[in-house]
């Protein structure tokens, strides 16, 4: 099925999550949709499938225009979406799960196997869902969707958290549909992905498409062109003072980072006081789990963590914190900040440790002062979750407390103006004079080039060696990020 | 603005939904609601010692509200309430077993005894609630259900005391162990059994749970692990121990309801000794919704209804659990609009 997107808009809010969207998806080919987390891909494929309503534009299949109410209606018209995390009922039988969600007829042990074996995937009927893989359970969704007569699948970053050999079996699924005319979008940030499998990759940034290009099997410059367009070609000037000094602060020594999905190995690594560290790649790189093993919020499988000749292996998040540790994170309403709190109340929780009864006179001064000076637009007594996004950051850096040596944040300038940014670098680059070293993920490449001394490059559980950013060009980063160091 | 105002008339027409409902339901006993209403009222506040037996059933059930507003606000369903009111109970039994034994002589001063008592009912409270929480912050197991297990065991108990080692010289049935000495019964008002230190103590309690949860540190921490446990750790607030601790206080204060109901009012161990007090100050707290400052009077609302629907056997021939229907029509309504607002948003 050909399908065609036209001047697709959408807001939430403020926020413009498309922003005149329009390309065309060939029937019979795969299509790569590629774009930073928050450049409108999962809006634009929520829309496509009828998990959201749009708010103008068309969306055309084989050049007639289509509404999709819901996502059952966008079935029936012939689309359907595998998500990252399938649709299933852990507690029933791959079977059973089947029959509930296929429909249409009673499907026997016999029927699913042999749809099973058109494309090799090795399912066992009697089998629990709860207990197989994700990739396993993909391939009951796929199978599922199939069955229900699908003719545009989407698939929702469908190699994250997937075997290698699982991976090899979806992709050439995914080609075998293509074979049959059926027109195959697939949405990710792994570019060596869309490089493997697809014939057409389109780039979304901020809402908009930045382009879309034939993806042609051994072209070397490829993956630099893809992401030059996912993050705009020019980077700023580094901007930042010198305020490193020789004396080490951070020092990781053969420390392994795991979670789910990624296992990364740092070997050894020194961060000097008085150092930013920028930490790039595309998001869920590994970023993450780095910062959350230096702040000590989730221990790393093997290896040593020192701070200032304190050493803080194994040792639980308070004495981190003792130690002078601050982490700042992305995710303001369910890490950072309380819900159902005041601002003067999260001063309160920062600062009064030692007395019983609150000081309410106190709080209020400390929340006035914190107000006045990170220009927050509220009251002591506005609750955190009425602020906006902005300000609910401003209030973050607020209620860091003072003489910290090791600051971790991610996205330390995400909805904030430009000016807000330059401001709150300033203070920042005030904290690494003093002698605090900061490390920080963004996905802005220019944040990160122009605020920090070194940068590590995450990319599919590597980590680079630390780069410095002076003279480091926007093509050698972005061959980084793809994943060639 | 507009936003409240449409909250209030949610909880204004929910309401409205429950007056009607209770109407339907009292229509079919052949009374008028405006009887049946009256006869309540009349029921609770028509003597003096009527309006002591509703102060009875107030005390306890504010200490249950007391110390669950520390659980709720911590973000915790409590539903073992009951079985630390009755774990209570029974470290205060086993106390006053202790000092003064099945017609023996007292150990020491009768009033030392009864202090002690209440003592002994609270630290059993407060270890019956701890294991809840060590169950839950420790096993993983949701508190609502290790609670709820935890009172069967506590009921399990307490049967098994009052068959077998506590059971009375020669009979031993469902209705209890042998009274205590009347040396050692909580003073009550003249023939009622509303005990005035069971009143002050759930007064102290009401206090101390406004007081600890909107002044002191503790209390806003607390508040704080309730709205966001991931947030709070992030903030470097302590949760396990908070957690632990809002178990522990509600767990006495429960204890300290099932210490008053066997020193004042029955004397001795029976099966029921909560009664479903422990449940009651579930809805009180549930419906007092982090707001300490309502307990009271819908504790009170509750306890009126509850002794004024009392009078509705002798006087009308109507069945008094038409309280209990009602009060859960009100929780019911209230929840809903809650609900229906919470949605809105």
């Amino acid at each position: 099925m050909r399908l065609e997107f036209r001047n697709i808009h959408k807001t939430f809010g403020q926020v413009h999550a498309n922003n005149d969207v329009s390309f065309v998806v060939e029937a019979g080919t795969i299509h790569g949709l590629l774009g930073e987390n928050g450049a409108g891909k999962s809006t634009l494929v929520k829309m496509l499938t009828g998990f959201i309503s749009r708010d103008s534009g068309e969306i055309l299949f084989d050049d007639k225009p289509v509404l999709i109410r819901t996502p059952v209606d966008g079935i029936r018209q012939g689309v359907g979406m595998l998500h990252q995390d399938p649709l299933d009922f852990p507690a029933l039988t791959v079977l059973e799960n089947f029959r509930a969600m296929a429909g249409g007829r009673w499907y026997t042990a016999a029927d699913l196997r042999k749809l099973a074996a058109e494309f090799n995937f090795d399912l066992d009927p009697e089998e629990q869902a709860g207990n197989l893989t994700v990739g396993e359970r993909q391939q009951i969704e796929l199978l599922r969707l199939l069955a229900l007569g699908v003719r545009t699948l989407v698939l929702d970053e469908p190699t994250t958290g997937i075997s290698a050999h699982q991976k090899d079996q979806l992709f050439a699924a995914m080609r075998t549909l293509a074979g049959q005319g059926k027109s195959v979008i697939f949405v990710s940030h792994k570019l060596e992905d869309v490089e493997e499998v697809c014939d057409y990759a389109t780039v979304m940034r901020r809402g908009g498409v930045v382009g879309s290009l034939p993806v042609a099997k051994g072209d070397d410059t490829l993956a630099a062109r893809l992401v030059d367009m996912m993050f705009g070609r020019e980077l700023a000037l580094p901007s930042k003072p010198l305020t490193t000094t020789p004396t080490p602060a951070l020092v990781l020594e053969d420390v392994v980072l795991e979670d789910e999905r990624l296992s990364i190995h740092v070997p050894k690594f020194i961060a000097p006081c008085g150092e930013v560290i920028g930490l790039a790649g595309l998001e869920g790189s590994g970023q993450r789990l780095f910062i959350l093993a230096c702040a000590g919020v989730q221990a790393p499988s093997r290896g040593q963590i020192h701070l200032r000749a304190v050493n803080l292996t194994h040792k639980p998040y308070a004495a981190y914190q003792d130690a002078g540790v601050c982490y700042v994170p992305a995710d303001r309403m369910r890490e950072g900040l309380v819900p159902g709190l005041t601002i003067q109340e999260h001063v309160a929780l920062r600062d009064g440790s030692g007395e019983f009864f609150l000081n309410t006179t106190a709080m209020q001064q400390g929340a006035e002062r914190a107000i006045a000076e990170y220009k927050i637009r509220g009251t002591p007594t506005s609750f955190v979750e009425r602020l906006s996004g902005g300000n609910q950051q401003r209030t973050q850096l607020a209620l860091m407390p003072p003489d910290l040596k090791l600051i971790l944040m991610e996205h330390p300038t995400r909805g904030l103006d430009i000016d807000s940014t330059i401001w709150i670098w300033k203070l920042l680059i005030d904290r690494c004079a003093q002698g605090a070293t900061i490390m920080f993920a963004s996905s802005d490449l220019d944040e990160i080039v122009q605020y920090s001394d070194r940068v590590l490059v995450f990319s599919g559980g590597q980590v680079s060696e630390p780069i410095s950013t002076q003279g480091l060009t926007a093509d050698r980063l972005g061959e980084m990020i793809g994943g060639k160091f | 603005m507009k936003l409240n105002r449409s909250v209030q008339v949610t909880q204004l027409v929910s309401l409205l939904i429950a007056a009607v409902l209770i109407v339907l339901v009292i229509l079919p006993t052949g009374q008028s609601p405006v009887t049946v209403i009256g006869t309540m009222i009349d029921g609770a506040f028509g003597s003096w010692d009527l309006v002591a037996r509703a102060l009875t059933t107030l005390a306890p059930v504010l200490l249950c509200a007391a110390g669950l507003a520390f659980t709720f606000s911590s973000g915790l369903y409590n539903l073992g309430v009951e079985g630390q009111v009755l774990a209570g109970a029974i470290a205060t039994t086993a106390l006053v077993r202790a000092l003064f034994p099945d017609g023996g002589q007292a150990a020491v001063s009768p009033a030392l005894i009864m202090a002690l008592g209440i003592v002994a009912g609270m630290l059993g409270g407060l270890l019956w609630g701890l294991l809840a929480g060590l169950l839950h912050v420790y096993g993983r197991i949701s508190e609502i259900f290790a609670g709820l297990g935890l009172n069967f065991v506590a009921q399990g108990l307490a049967i098994f005391l009052i068959f077998g080692p506590w059971k009375r010289a020669g009979v031993a049935s469902m209705s209890g162990t042998a009274l205590f000495d009347e040396s050692v019964w909580l003073p009550v008002l003249g023939i009622t059994e509303l005990s005035p230190v069971a009143l002050v103590l759930a007064g102290v309690a009401l206090i101390v749970a406004l007081i600890v949860l909107r002044n002191t540190y503790f209390g806003l921490r607390l508040r704080a692990v309730g709205h966001s446990l991931r947030s709070s750790f992030i903030l470097g607030i302590p949760a396990t121990q908070h957690l632990l601790s809002a178990f522990a206080i509600c767990g006495a204060f429960a204890g300290l309801a099932g210490a008053t109901q066997a020193l004042a009012i029955f004397h001795r161990l029976i099966p029921g000794i909560s009664s479903n007090l422990g449940y009651l100050g579930l809805l009180v707290a549930m419906l007092a919704n982090y707001n300490p400052i309502w307990l009271l009077p819908i504790a009170a609302f509750f306890s009126v209804l509850n002794i004024g629907a009392l009078k509705l056997p002798s006087e009308l021939k109507v069945e008094s659990s038409l309280a209990g229907v009602i009060q859960g029509l009100l929780v019911l309504a209230v929840l809903l609009s809650r609900g229906v607002s919470k949605r809105a948003k």
